[in-house]
């Protein structure tokens, strides 16, 4: 019996002692990994330049924290969940990887997650769109920082209701991004008190969009909602011009568009085109500053993703930095406290569900006449404050928030 | 108005019109292919890298030299063509008389080496090249508004779909190409210089593509993925036409176009998927395709 009593005080205090030692920097390293489409569809919008942006961040934190040494891995995931998964496996058994950021993919995200929780690390999610990653699957491992598919529809679907559009006809990419969207859609344009007249699921990826253009022609709808991405959409967008579809008087809204589709199609097809973005490089002082910074080492102007990705490495970067610790729920904590104040966001707040709830604006493409410079793309027109652009807790299915 | 099925029939003339434009690009691609595996035995899943450098270089032709869409309709089929020409020398040459799979891997390998340097210089998101002035805005024609452009897409697509036919089917040099792909020992035998009229046919096939590739390039976003995505359908149609056949290609390229558009319409789910289910049918009720030789 006394034997048994010391070898629970043994077992309690060897439990004390690596608590204890989990709230200093493990391996006198911070060790980050890159996880992001780097060769296809989404490349452009986080790939290689949003890995330049995790580098500015860590030099400008001067490459180590507290006299801790800041290491990045990095690694193409192929858009493959398997891919994404194993390598986040092996960066976390064998390198011992306290953080995975980029992170594009949803189906990428959500098997990384798993392996996140599992192991009690973080990620930092930028690149990722479903709104379901701080719903039915958030975790108290990871946070989605620059927008999602709830905020992007919602605040574009809004603003084109407010200035008149009622009769809707959405063209949606068929698979679970596209059918979220659309459900994300349908809402907000029933609840303000307009009516979907017409719907086209297309294929992912599909080839040619004239035949979807021209049945959202003929069903006389006011407004012509794009839920897809990447290249349907900006394919889509190409065809709607071909086919004359404003001068027939339709408006276009694309709901999850990126400066570099808008860059990729030119002004000469996008002109007028709504959409709704979590930060844009030409906003002020700030924002211009550190794009030029990007622009000199990439070559090309950042996307919010891209920007999101040095923004969430300050944040994480600057709580190991306060508590000394690389313990993911000691830094979550941290981070989950302090608010959001850089080039990114202002006054932003990490929720406890995940999500970092920060304002987005709402924009308009450019005219090639209005165009200054090459990447003078958007007039914002207003501003979406955070707690109107995300789905509000009281909704939540989140496991992490008691309703 | 009249009702077919359900759908106005403005409407689907409007979209059988469409279906007719995108049957168009399938027909010129898989005519190369045919011509390609007719006479050199070789699947050559190079084609779309080589359809996705046409619209390249009309694309950068234009931005580099100032080459105008006109020019590019012949510039770019001529350098695409040289290029297919040297892949075929010092390439497939080594591997001729090897099994199918070995041609497959190699022009297979070809085509991501080529699709991933392009990704590296240019990115995943594609331009687009603008729509030439004398093409721009389109015609009314009632029952839809037609593209200008498309119209010609498709006029451009057809001539040079016959006149290769005519080529091969009704000349002299096609009879030597004909006779080739029966038996090549005994064309070498009768003087014809068969490894010439290899690399120059697949250079022809390489230039049909690149001429598809210039064709799209106005109206498509001009990417590194881009002939990726289209090359297994066109794949697919090679194989419903019949492996080799000539006239096998363009009608069933034409005719798919409008089986695609047809199903757009009616259950756009399966846009995508419609053209192998043909594949599978074709294949279980005569396996050598609609138009091919059973042997």
């Amino acid at each position: 019996m006394k034997g048994l009593r010391k070898a629970i005080a043994l077992v309690v205090a060897a439990g004390l002692l690596s608590s204890t030692a989990q709230a200093a920097i493990s391996d006198d390293e911070i060790r980050i990994g890159y996880l992001a489409d780097m060769s296809g569809t989404y490349r452009d919008l986080s790939g290689p330049g949003g890995l330049e942006s995790l580098k500015m961040a860590v030099e400008d934190f001067g490459g180590q924290v507290n006299g801790k040494k800041i290491v990045i891995f990095n690694a193409d995931d192929l858009n493959k969940p398997d891919v994404g998964a194993n390598t986040v496996r092996q960066w976390i058994d064998e390198k011992n990887v306290d953080v995975v950021t980029g992170l594009v993919a949803t189906s990428v995200v959500m098997a990384v997650n798993k392996i996140v929780e599992q192991e009690n690390k973080l990620a930092l999610i930028s690149g990722s769109a479903s709104s379901a990653l701080t719903n039915e699957f958030c975790s108290p491992n990871h946070i989605h920082w620059v927008y999602d598919t709830y905020a992007l529809s919602n605040g574009t679907a809004h603003a084109v209701l407010q200035e008149g559009g009622k009769d809707w006809f959405i063209l949606a990419a068929d698979y679970a991004f596209g059918h979220a969207l659309e459900a994300d859609i349908t809402k907000v344009i029933e609840a303000e008190g307009g009516k979907v007249v017409g719907k086209v699921r297309h294929p992912f990826p599909s080839n040619d969009f004239s035949s979807y253009i021209l049945q959202a022609q003929g069903s006389g709808a006011e407004v012509v909602a794009l839920a897809n991405a990447g290249a349907d959409l900006v394919n889509a967008l190409q065809t709607a011009s071909q086919f004359g579809l404003s001068q027939s008087g339709q408006k276009l809204a694309g709901m999850v568009v990126f400066l570099n589709d808008v860059h990729s199609m030119g002004l000469e097809v996008t002109q007028g085109l709504m959409l709704t973005t979590g930060w844009y490089w030409d906003m002020n002082d700030e924002t211009r500053e550190w794009a030029q910074r990007y622009h000199k080492r990439v070559g090309r102007m950042p996307t919010m993703a891209q920007a999101g990705v040095y923004s969430s490495t300050i944040h994480y970067l600057n709580a190991v930095k306060a508590t000394d610790s690389d313990d993911s729920q000691v830094v979550r904590s941290k981070m989950i406290e302090t608010p959001i104040n850089d080039m990114f966001a202002k006054n932003g707040k990490i929720r406890e569900d995940g999500r970092m709830v920060h304002d987005m604006y709402l924009a308009q493409v450019k005219t090639p006449a209005e165009s200054k410079s090459e990447w003078d793309l958007y007039n914002i027109l207003r501003t979406i404050p955070g707690e109107q652009a995300y789905r509000s807790l009281a909704d939540s299915q989140c496991k992490l928030i008691k309703n | 108005m009249t009702i077919l099925f359900g759908v106005p029939l403005s409407v689907l003339l409007g979209q059988l019109l469409l279906g007719l434009i995108n049957g168009a690009f399938y027909a010129l691609l898989s005519l190369g292919l045919a011509i390609i595996f007719g006479l050199l035995r070789i699947i050559n899943f190079a084609h779309g890298a080589l359809y996705m450098l046409g619209a390249f270089v009309t694309l950068l032709s234009l931005q580099y030299l100032g080459v105008n869409y006109w020019f590019a309709l012949f510039l770019a089929p001529l350098s695409v063509g040289l290029i297919g020409m040297l892949i075929e020398k010092y390439l497939l040459r080594r591997i001729t008389g090897e099994d199918h799979l070995y041609g497959l891997l190699l022009t297979f390998g070809l085509a991501l080496i080529i699709e991933g340097v392009f990704v590296k210089l240019f990115g995943v998101s594609g331009s687009s090249y603008p729509m030439p002035d004398a093409l721009k805005g389109g015609f009314n024609l009632g029952f839809m508004f037609l593209p200008k452009y498309r119209a010609w897409v498709i006029v451009a697509a057809l001539i040079v779909c016959f006149v290769t036919w005519y080529m091969i089917e009704r000349t002299r040099l096609g009879s030597y190409l004909r006779a080739g792909t029966e038996n090549p020992k005994l064309m070498q035998a009768f003087g014809i210089n068969v490894p010439l009229l290899i690399t120059l046919t697949y250079g022809y096939g390489a230039a049909l593509a690149a001429f598809a590739g210039v064709l799209a390039a106005p109206i498509y976003p001009v990417s590194p993925g881009m002939g990726a995505n289209l090359l297994i359908v066109v794949f697919a149609v090679v194989v419903i036409g019949g492996m080799g056949s000539i006239m096998g290609a363009i009608v069933t390229g034409l005719l798919m176009g409008l089986i695609e558009g047809l199903t757009k319409v009616f259950y756009p789910e399966a846009a995508n998927t419609v053209v192998f289910l043909v594949m599978v049918l074709v294949l279980l009720v005569r396996p050598a395709g609609l138009f091919g030789k059973e042997t």
